[in-house]
């Protein structure tokens, strides 16, 4: 009796195999965890986009919840973006936006264009705010609570049904 | 006919030159430098492109780490220190090798373990085999045997040992 049971090895081998590879299926492979989430918002000293004689540093970030959204004129998904986060500051939302890899003249043309949420846009045209915050493409978003701590990352578009299902609820989890 | 192939190869080779010029040239006035600045990027991983190293990679991101990774080394650091930084700010994602530690224990730990099972089930099998060959043969078992090879003996003695009818040679002094 035990050396039929051997026999099924086998077959259990193969299925927790096959399950592992059943769920690979469904896995975004181009997800990874945010290695900034619960960390200090890096230190920086850069430029306003506006005013390039204003300099600004990550005390900008402390004292509210504030979402930081990465963007650049170049980048197409930050113009579909812009609805969202026009709506996101109607809603009350502070949003400080990093004008990434861009030149000043395109990213101010941007603003025209699609709108401005921002109440203040830092201006990082060699990207070295955004290599400290591991940003890697554009658009990119931090929540960062009013201690200046990142709280939550979201990498690439924010969809419009992102802004009540996701968005909205990390703001109001971090304001208490 | 050879003169053309000479020439489409040179085109091809002209061809190719725009995908090697994305990844920049750098100088190394240390030899051992160049061989850290080689294998650090091999080894790290482009987090925009999933399955290429920042060596091999043309985005922008990749670019921007093989920068860091130059200035670094420039700057006396230790491989360690650089894969630090890399991994601080883009998560253990940009490591193709990782490390041993809690959470990536099972990773590391599994195909060991199953090479050690597996020489451990082959010793079992290899005993168990051997414990059968030595035991001795039942009562029923040694008799069986005992007949057929009888068998076979009284058969082989008709083939072999019955020279008047089987040996030519002996058939033809007989004559």
């Amino acid at each position: 009796m035990r050396r039929r049971l051997l026999l099924l090895l086998p077959l259990l081998g193969f299925l927790v195999l096959g399950g592992f590879l059943y769920r690979g299926l469904s896995m975004d492979p181009s997800y990874r965890d945010s290695a900034m989430v619960a960390r200090d918002f890096p230190a920086f000293d850069l430029a306003t986009l506006a005013d390039p004689e204003r300099r600004v540093d990550a005390s900008l970030l402390e004292g509210e919840v504030t979402l930081v959204n990465v963007w650049g004129e170049w980048c197409p998904t930050c113009k579909q973006e812009m609805p969202q986060l026009l709506e996101l500051a109607e809603r009350g939302v502070r949003l400080v936006g990093v004008d990434y890899k861009d030149t000043r003249a395109k990213g101010r043309d941007f603003l025209e264009e699609f709108g401005d949420p921002f109440e203040i846009n830092i201006f990082d045209p060699e990207g070295s705010l955004g290599f400290d915050l591991g940003v890697y493409g554009a658009p990119e978003t931090f929540l960062v609570d009013a201690e200046g701590v990142i709280r939550y990352h979201h990498t690439g578009y924010i969809a419009p049904e992102d802004v009540s299902r996701v968005i909205m609820p990390e703001v109001e989890k971090w304001r208490e | 006919m050879a003169r053309v192939s000479v020439w489409l190869l040179i085109l091809l080779a002209a061809l190719s030159l725009p995908a090697l010029a994305a990844v920049e040239v750098r100088q190394f006035d240390d030899p051992v430098l160049e061989q850290r600045y080689r294998d650090l990027t091999a080894t790290l991983r482009c987090p925009k492109c999933e399955n290429q190293s920042i060596g091999d990679s043309d985005s922008p991101i990749a670019g921007d780490m093989r920068e860091r990774v130059y200035q670094q080394l420039q700057q006396g650091r230790s491989d360690k220190e650089i894969l630090d930084f890399m991994v601080d700010r883009f998560g253990d994602y940009v490591l193709y090798n990782p490390r041993l530690e809690g959470r990536t224990f099972l990773l590391w730990g599994l195909p060991a373990a199953l090479v050690v099972l597996g020489i451990v089930l082959v010793i079992l099998l290899v005993r168990a085999r051997r414990h059968v060959a030595a035991r001795g043969l039942s009562e029923t078992e040694r008799a069986r045997l005992d007949s057929l090879v009888n068998r076979q003996g009284a058969h082989h003695d008709t083939v072999y040992h019955d020279p008047a009818h089987h040996d030519p040679v002996h058939h033809e002094r007989n004559e």
